[in-house]
């Protein structure tokens, strides 16, 4: 679904190691650090994996994910099995942060009928980036919702294609129906510093969500 | 150290029929995973040593070693599950388990981003 890669032949997934691992594996340095994760949301074609790759320090790896996919025909009256799962590329990256921090970042498909893959893939994250593109705004509607549903705080980041228009943030506000306190923010998913701009602004909200801790911590904002 | 996966006489999707407790349970897509041992264990079919092999350098998550086998991370649960019940793979879970609504895990984030900023 999203493992259109420029750049790499199509059908020819990347070669790893089969049985022998090579170097090509980015091994935990450590086995004793955090892991954190969050997860890049948004419409096929938005820039989640280019985010997710802009800021990978491993070659960004994807798992195929077998998912039944609702309001297809699941009887057949013939009796021949019909086809009613489809497999879904999950990319995901991986970035370590000072302080024994590795982050890992998963790129979720944004459709509703992938609802259980994107709740499975969601559990556990600290926040989701929903990323978004001014020529069809609403395509990122469905995973807002699922992202709402979930309860998971988020970040909008606008990803600015060349030939994209460009509104008032107040505009673009309006036409998302967001929540004042959600971040918006315009980004670049092929610039480090802007994708890191963009997983800040979430981290950011994502602390300012979390019930206030004990007095000892709480002077934050 | 004997015990080692025997072959099993049922499919992955019921292997867990007889257990205990589903195997997997408790394992997530960030479960770091690491080789016990140096040498490898024998007597393990093809998949489970698969799995070893790619952890005897270091630690990689489920989601990871799912990734470089080209497996479903449901089905890289399961051997895994196999190997830590054989006492030949250890498993950790991503975050301390106490800490996991901690504030101080989203301040290490943040420091950690703008660290690299």
């Amino acid at each position: 679904m999203d493992s259109v890669r420029s750049g790499d032949p199509a059908g020819d997934p990347p070669s790893g190691p089969s049985g022998d691992p090579s170097g090509r594996v980015g091994y935990l340095p450590d086995r004793d650090q955090t892991l954190m994760k969050l997860v890049v949301a948004g419409p096929f074609g938005v820039g989640k994996t280019t985010l997710i790759r802009t800021l990978s320090e491993i070659a960004t790896l994807h798992t195929e994910e077998a998912m039944t996919e609702t309001g297809r025909p699941v009887d057949d009256l013939a009796g021949l099995p019909e086809k009613t799962t489809t497999t879904v590329a999950v990319d995901f990256g991986r970035l370590t942060l000072p302080g024994n921090v590795v982050l890992y970042m998963f790129g979720t498909p944004g459709q509703r009928r992938f609802f259980p893959l994107w709740q499975d893939i969601a559990r556990g994250a600290l926040g989701a980036l929903v990323l978004a593109d001014t020529r069809r705004l609403a395509d990122s509607f469905e995973i807002m919702d699922m992202v709402e549903e979930q309860g998971l705080p988020y970040a909008v980041a606008v990803n600015r294609f060349p030939d994209a228009p460009v509104h008032p943030e107040e505009v673009l506000r309006a036409h998302l129906d967001l929540h004042p306190a959600t971040p918006l923010l315009l980004c670049d998913a092929r610039e480090r510093e802007a994708s890191l701009d963009a997983l800040i602004a979430l981290a950011e909200h994502v602390l300012d969500a979390l019930p206030a801790a004990s007095p000892a911590t709480q002077e934050r904002s | 150290m004997t015990a080692v996966p025997r072959r099993r006489m049922v499919p992955a999707y019921l292997a867990t029929g007889g257990r205990s407790r589903p195997g997997g349970e408790g394992f997530e897509r960030l479960t770091v995973l690491f080789a016990d041992r140096a040498e490898p264990p024998t007597g393990l079919e093809t998949e489970h040593r698969r799995l070893w092999d790619l952890l005897r350098p270091g630690a990689l998550t489920v989601v990871e070693a799912a990734a470089h086998l080209r497996l479903p991370v449901s089905a890289t649960v399961f051997l895994a599950a196999d190997l830590v019940e054989a006492g030949c793979l250890r498993a950790r879970a991503p975050i301390p388990p106490a800490q996991q609504t901690d504030r101080s895990i989203v301040e290490r984030l943040l420091v950690g981003l703008r660290a690299l900023r």
